[in-house]
């Protein structure tokens, strides 16, 4: 997002040096009401959910996070990410690649389509799954005549978060691509490279940053799903409950230290990504930026 | 220079996911699923710990009990779109009867298969108030007075909001000798003194017990008990009102899952186990009334006082099919009286 800078000199201002127009106070107010917004809003709730989880004690924080189902819970969303988000790697760099790379019919429509996920209510996206795999949906009755369980089990949960996340890595690297164009992979190709060797040696290292960027995302919001995975996993205990999901049944039982325990982990989990995110930042900066497109 | 070690980074997420891939269930012997609502999380796992062990001597065959737990409505959904269930153990005879019409898993004659209509235990609506009952709450005429602020969820949303109301309902009937509007009347003051309805009877408590709000809530026996296990004997008092109202959570066996897993004996044993004197210790220790008192020592049933209690079938409410859309349906009496609080 290149926004064209504004820029206008006015001498009676003393801070000409930086391309601000606003006089010292109204900088001081607005930059005091960010920083009091953000502190409210955004640190606030997680000292909370760290001072409660840790609110009886390390040993009972632990002990917590030890109990069976809550290692279940745990190990459920782990590979419920792990199924999820390479399958979303796959998908949203074929369509990304088919988007920027192609002029095909229909390609607006893709567009659109691939944007769904983002526009609709993730309860929405679930009740979808029952009304297609549901005993009394669609496909309901094959299904359960051919005693295939979807709903109300792993499957069921992957689907629906496989749905929630699908734009995270397309939406990443569609810009990007379209912004390079298809000039390095078509010099590759005049060179005698095959298809398979321009995109691993030519287009892959192009958008390796995007690409991280979008798997970032798309496993944090894997791991972190609540309202489609409500509707679609039948909340049986041990079994087809994500961390999120343990975490209300938790609150719900009185028990705030497990509830926020299992929060402090997905709270964790948005920290890793955030340092990750600023790490590779740090480290790389100036090739991101070049090979950034938003 | 870059380009080794991104791959590398891409190598080592692949080998991670296919670790994680690999983590598989473990299976028992035999695996039931009890499909229940919100406030009986405690009484079955407490239950299901005993009849395992129960199973265990009898048979010598393992039997695992898996739970899940939600509003009744949703739940009694959840099953007819193909949630597995074994038994369901449900708030209402409404919610097992949409099972039966919607996706006929049920037998229409459940309500025969286990003693006292498929009620193993009930329960009735009472109050908690703030320690040495400051606002001296004794009846449900006490809720209606100036300054009094009552904690209880939103009929609309919550199926243990309307026992609340219909509980309410029941004393201001017999109390003002069958005059409706005076009812109406009555029960619009109560919610007047709400200052907030949540949309569960498990938010309210935590409402009032953990927020501090309000003087009274309103809610489950068990519920209430819980709250002064979970938050502290000495910061609160049950208060039992001389009338309230009588619930009978039904259980049934899911005629067609039981078939298809070939589990119908240990299903059946599991809900009928609940009217042995162990089943009915269980239900009493964890505040629900048991169906069969004489059974249980007469020490877990010390807290459970006897009180005036009207059934939902009482001609003042002529049953749930009567009732819900006369009080709750949209329009009902419930629209009528309630004025969010400004």
């Amino acid at each position: 997002m290149a926004d064209p800078e504004i820029k206008s000199y006015e001498p009676h201002h003393e801070s000409q040096s930086a391309a601000v127009t606003e006089s010292r106070p109204v900088r001081i107010t607005l930059t005091t009401v960010t920083l009091v917004f953000l502190g409210i809003f955004l640190l606030l709730p997680l000292i909370i959910v760290f001072k409660e989880a840790f609110a009886k004690g390390v040993g009972a924080y632990f002990q917590s996070l030890g109990d069976a189902d809550t290692r279940s819970a745990i190990r459920l969303t782990l590979l419920v990410a792990a199924i999820s988000v390479p399958l979303n790697l796959v998908f949203g760099l074929s369509a990304a690649w088919a988007i920027a790379k192609f002029e095909f019919k229909g390609k607006a429509f893709l567009t659109t389509l691939i944007d769904l996920p983002f526009s609709v209510s993730p309860v929405i996206s679930g009740l979808v799954y029952v009304l297609l795999f549901g005993a009394q949906g669609l496909l309901g009755e094959w299904l359960n005549a051919h005693g295939i369980q979807i709903l109300f089990a792993v499957p069921g949960i992957v689907l629906a978060t496989v749905f929630v996340t699908f734009p995270f890595v397309a939406r990443e690297l569609i810009p990007l691509m379209q912004e390079q164009g298809n000039g390095d992979e078509e010099a590759a190709l005049s060179l005698g490279a095959n298809g398979w060797q321009a995109f691993w040696y030519v287009t892959l290292p192009n958008i390796k940053w995007g690409l991280l960027y979008g798997v970032l995302l798309c496993n944090a919001r894997a791991m972190g799903e609540f309202g489609a995975v409500s509707v679609v996993s039948g909340h049986i205990r041990g079994l087809t409950n994500t961390m999120p999901l343990h975490v209300e049944i938790l609150y719900n039982e009185y028990n705030a230290v497990g509830a926020f325990a299992v929060a402090s982990l997905l709270a964790g989990l948005a920290l890793v990504t955030l340092v990750l995110k600023t790490l590779l930042e740090m480290r790389y900066g100036p090739e991101i930026a070049a090979t950034r497109g938003h | 220079m870059t380009k080794p070690h991104f791959r590398k980074l891409l190598g080592a997420l692949v080998a991670t996911s296919i670790q994680f891939g690999t983590l598989g269930f473990a299976f028992a012997d035999t695996t039931i699923l009890n499909v229940s609502y919100d406030p009986t999380r405690e009484l079955y796992k407490a239950y299901d710990e005993a009849f395992a062990a129960h199973w265990k001597a009898e048979t010598g065959e393992t039997v695992t009990i898996q739970q899940s737990h939600g509003g009744s409505g949703a739940q009694a959904r959840a099953v007819i779109d193909g949630l597995n269930a074994d038994v369901v153990t449900l708030a209402l005879e409404g919610d097992i009867n949409a099972i039966v019409t919607k996706s006929k898993k049920i037998n229409p004659d459940w309500r025969k298969k286990f003693e006292n209509n498929s009620a193993p235990y009930t329960s009735t609506i009472i109050f908690l108030v703030r320690k040495g009952n400051p606002k001296g709450i004794h009846d449900w005429s006490d809720l209606v007075k100036d300054g009094v602020q009552v904690i209880t969820p939103n009929p609309k949303t919550s199926g243990g909001a309307r026992w609340n109301y219909l509980a309410a309902w029941a004393y201001a009937n017999a109390h003002d000798g069958n005059d409706e509007a005076k009812t109406k009347e009555f029960i619009g003051k109560l919610y007047a003194n709400a200052p907030v309805l949540d949309s569960g009877a498990r938010g309210s408590t935590v409402t009032f017990a953990q927020k501090g709000l309000g003087d009274v809530l309103i809610g489950w026996e068990n519920d209430a008990y819980l709250a002064l296990d979970e938050f502290g004997a000495d910061n609160f008092d049950i208060v039992y009102p001389p009338t309230s109202i009588l619930a009978e959570p039904p259980v049934a066996v899911v005629d067609a899952n039981v078939d298809a897993k070939g589990t119908r004996k240990v299903a059946e044993a599991y809900l009928s186990w609940l009217y042995s004197k162990e089943g009915q210790t269980i239900i009493a220790k964890n505040h629900y009334r048991p169906a069969k008192p004489e059974l249980v020592p007469a020490e877990d049933l010390a807290k459970l006082p006897a009180i005036k209690l009207v059934t939902i079938d009482d001609p003042q409410f002529g049953g749930w099919k009567k009732a819900q859309p006369y009080h709750f349906g949209d329009g009902g009496i419930f629209d009528q009286i309630y004025k969010p609080a400004q």
